[in-house]
């Protein structure tokens, strides 16, 4: 039977989804802190009491890792929290990072029954809210640990499909140890995503958690430089390889390598990882630039917007050559970009920097864009209006336009085969790449994606890894 | 400190110092707050598992490295990063080393000559006092030419005199080796265009990861955009687009000289007026 007909639930439909308190668009954008504040005990109870508990929950289908969805909500309706974490980490190690960056609306949200009504329930803020109940009451709960297997798994990279790889090997018994570059480990958790929307101290208390487990994090440590994976089989048993998407692309317009042209993971890099925002207290430097621009849409785009407003830029705005429908940013991102003041050029392309006598960036020719026919992405593509140049003054800008895959890992290793953009050759269901005892997954094997996808690979390639340490069988 | 604001830091890392080439980086972070920069391998030791390092104080960073005590540890070292140098029997090669690079060609000369090249060393600085490590050229040159720009030491002047060197050799070298400041660099470049000589330049811009994820060491070479964490640190100086790169260089200037020289020679210096002793 249909559940929204069912005359007994219809009686109890709540259609107030419960907004997600925030700090006010004033307040942050002068801060690094936070923007979204989490439900309190409250609010997620009655968020969670809207779910419809549906026979056949579209919402699981909607999810990439699967998490028994119904199962979390009810026990926060039950108000049994620590079984509703128990139900979330089945599934999603990393409920805390999840339940803020995941683009919930398109995946789980989406398929929620109450979307017809326009009042999906906030699955997201709900286990944001469980994970973050787990961390206050400090009642981290440890799943037992297999008996240790004698075998080894180097993982290479510790964004989050290494720190899912990670964690699941480890409870199964096996060694492991994470090979991070940077000095700090988390990947693109720890060095792309700002403190605002992803504060460094769940990300740490996430390696943290691995760490607690066993699992050995050697920073500092460049595999295809420091070693080779080649060298790295010779003392482990198997490989899983997650080095993510960490080549910035540039547009080849001339004026690229002006000073105050950036490309997101540097400028990211710079204020995240290396926490530029404190400079002079920390070392890094960094500019506090006042006319601020962003090429691109993505989260990427409005992450880099939204750190330079905090970082007191007078203007700081998004161009982008699309127009706001097709904007591949979340649209919870841009809405809180917009309110904060980012401006935002649609339709718009730049076609040259213009440079000042020192070399530092002045001035963005752009051209006007419309709409024409639908691309490959099944996108309206974006077409260049003849002779609508125009110039804008901009002291920096950041080019957010997408990365590719980091090649250091490919170019070093023999016989691991990469498709033309970049990415591993890898199986679908196992991670499994070209070579033998080597695994992969995440942005190295989809390109540019999303955190959940790359923790559903690891989940995947776990499996497959234990079963090779187990069986032998690849 | 080996010369007056030069100083050599010896780093116990044993697995960069099992791999590394001549021509490579490490990474350095002082301390928890610190920056990341890339700094020239100049040495280094398999078997006691350390690699040297020789840089000029210059601003905030390289101050704190410069503070460090023996015994002290640095929160990063990360490598060996960038390619090798290419190696190879080529004939005659200079090798030219100015600032910290007399310390990073040391390496390559040694290659080169183990290879089977004539070496022809050519040492740049300021005044004789600011040229350290000559001695250990010695075995591995045929030759060794000093320019000092007061001629303390050699030849008078700077690099621009490279040209005469050349001159007076009975032929010209075949390769041309430069580690040094851009202006040693970029002049070096501009000095052997014209006589057609390959002059391989060793890149040093403002680098954060030093793997190819931030970009902020791209160059112009041979009008295409390259990284030179990866895609160098060596490239042809004939095309690398010299002006863009000082100034990319240079972009952190005024944040830099927020700091103040943080380091005190270690030795007694003569106090102005009364003699003590």
């Amino acid at each position: 039977m249909n559940e929204e007909k069912n005359p007994e639930k219809q009686s109890r439909i709540d259609l107030n989804r419960r907004d997600m308190p925030k700090q006010s668009p004033e307040m942050r954008s002068h801060n690094f802190n936070e923007v979204a504040l989490g439900y309190t005990e409250e609010l997620a109870f009655g968020e969670a009491s809207r779910c419809l508990q549906c026979k056949k929950p579209r919402c699981v289908t909607g999810c990439p890792v699967e998490i028994d969805i119904p199962g979390f909500i009810s026990c926060v309706v039950r108000k049994d929290f620590s079984a509703g974490i128990k139900k979330l980490k089945e599934k999603n190690c990393l409920p805390a990072v999840c339940g803020r960056v995941c683009p919930q609306e398109s995946q789980c949200e989406s398929q929620c029954i109450l979307k017809n009504k326009g009042a999906e329930v906030a699955i997201g803020r709900v286990e944001r809210f469980l994970a973050d109940w787990e961390a206050k009451s400090g009642e981290v709960d440890v799943p037992p640990k297999a008996k240790p297997t004698g075998k080894k798994v180097a993982i290479v990279g510790s964004g989050p499909a290494g720190i899912t790889v990670a964690g699941d090997l480890v409870l199964l018994g096996h060694e492991v140890t994470i090979f991070e570059a940077l000095h700090k480990a988390g990947g693109v958790l720890t060095y792309g995503i700002p403190e605002f929307r992803l504060p460094k101290a769940i990300v740490a208390r996430e390696v943290e958690y691995v760490k607690s487990l066993g699992v050995k994090v050697v920073t500092d440590f460049v595999v295809g430089k420091t070693r080779s994976i080649d060298e790295l089989l010779e003392a482990f048993d198997a490989i899983f390889i997650g080095t993510g998407a960490g080549l910035p692309w540039f547009m080849d317009i001339p004026g690229e390598n002006l000073n105050g042209v950036y490309s997101a993971n540097e400028y990211l890099t710079r204020m995240n990882l290396m926490q530029g925002y404190r400079f002079p207290h920390s070392a890094t430097p960094i500019k506090r630039h006042k006319k601020f621009a962003v090429v691109g849409g993505g989260n990427v785009a409005m992450d880099s917007a939204r750190t330079a407003l905090r970082m007191g830029a007078d203007e700081s705005r998004i161009i982008y050559r699309r127009s706001h429908a097709e904007l591949p940013a979340r649209l919870e991102e841009s809405e809180n970009a917009e309110d904060e003041g980012v401006i935002f050029s649609m339709l718009t392309l730049p076609v040259k920097y213009i440079g000042d006598e020192n070399g530092w960036l002045k001035e963005i020719e752009c051209i006007k864009m419309e709409l024409g026919e639908p691309d490959a992405s099944g996108r309206r593509k974006p077409v260049e209006m003849p002779n609508s140049n125009f110039r804008i003054e901009m002291d920096a800008v950041v080019c957010a336009i997408g990365n590719s895959p980091n090649p250091l890992v490919p170019s070093t290793t023999p016989g691991l085969e990469t498709t033309r953009h970049g990415t591993l050759v890898a199986d679908e269901q196992t991670g499994k790449t070209t070579r033998s005892r080597i695994w992969a997954g995440g942005d190295i094997v989809t390109g540019a994606a999303t955190v959940i996808l790359a923790m559903g690979a690891g989940r995947k390639a776990a499996r497959a890894i234990h079963e090779y340490l187990t069986t032998g069988k690849e | 400190m080996m010369v007056p604001n030069m100083h050599l830091l010896v780093i116990e890392a044993p697995e960069i110092a099992s791999k590394v080439k001549a021509g490579q980086f490490v990474i350095v972070r002082a301390n928890d707050e610190g920056e990341r920069i890339p700094l020239s391998i100049a040495e280094w030791d398999r078997e006691q598992g350390t690699i040297t390092t020789i840089f000029m104080e210059v601003g905030a960073s390289t101050g704190t490295l410069a503070c460090l005590e023996k015994g002290d540890t640095v929160a990063t070292c990360v490598g060996p990063l960038g390619n090798a140098t290419e190696i190879a029997h080529y004939g005659t090669v200079i090798c030219i080393g100015g600032c910290y690079g007399i310390g990073s060609i040391y390496p390559v000369a040694r290659e080169l000559k183990a290879a089977g090249n004539r070496v022809i060393t050519v040492l740049e600085a300021r005044s004789s006092y600011l040229i350290y490590w000559a001695k250990k050229f010695v075995p591995l040159s045929e030759k060794i030419f000093n320019i000092t720009r007061d001629g303390s030491l050699g030849m008078k002047g700077h690099i621009n005199r490279l040209t005469e060197i050349i001159h007076s050799l009975p032929k010209p070298p075949d390769r041309i080796i430069v580690n040094g400041c851009t202006y040693l660099m970029a002049h070096t470049s501009e000095a052997t265009r014209d006589l057609g000589i390959t002059t391989v330049v060793n890149l040093n811009p403002i680098m954060i990861d030093g793997t190819g994820m931030c970009g902020v060491c791209r160059v112009t070479v041979g009008g295409q955009m390259k990284f030179a964490c990866v895609d160098g640190p060596e490239f042809n100086g004939h095309e690398v687009d010299w002006k863009e790169f000082l100034s990319r260089r240079k972009a952190y200037m005024s944040e830099e000289t927020l700091f103040s020289r943080r380091s005190e020679p270690k030795t007694e210096t003569h106090k102005e007026g009364k003699c003590q002793a």
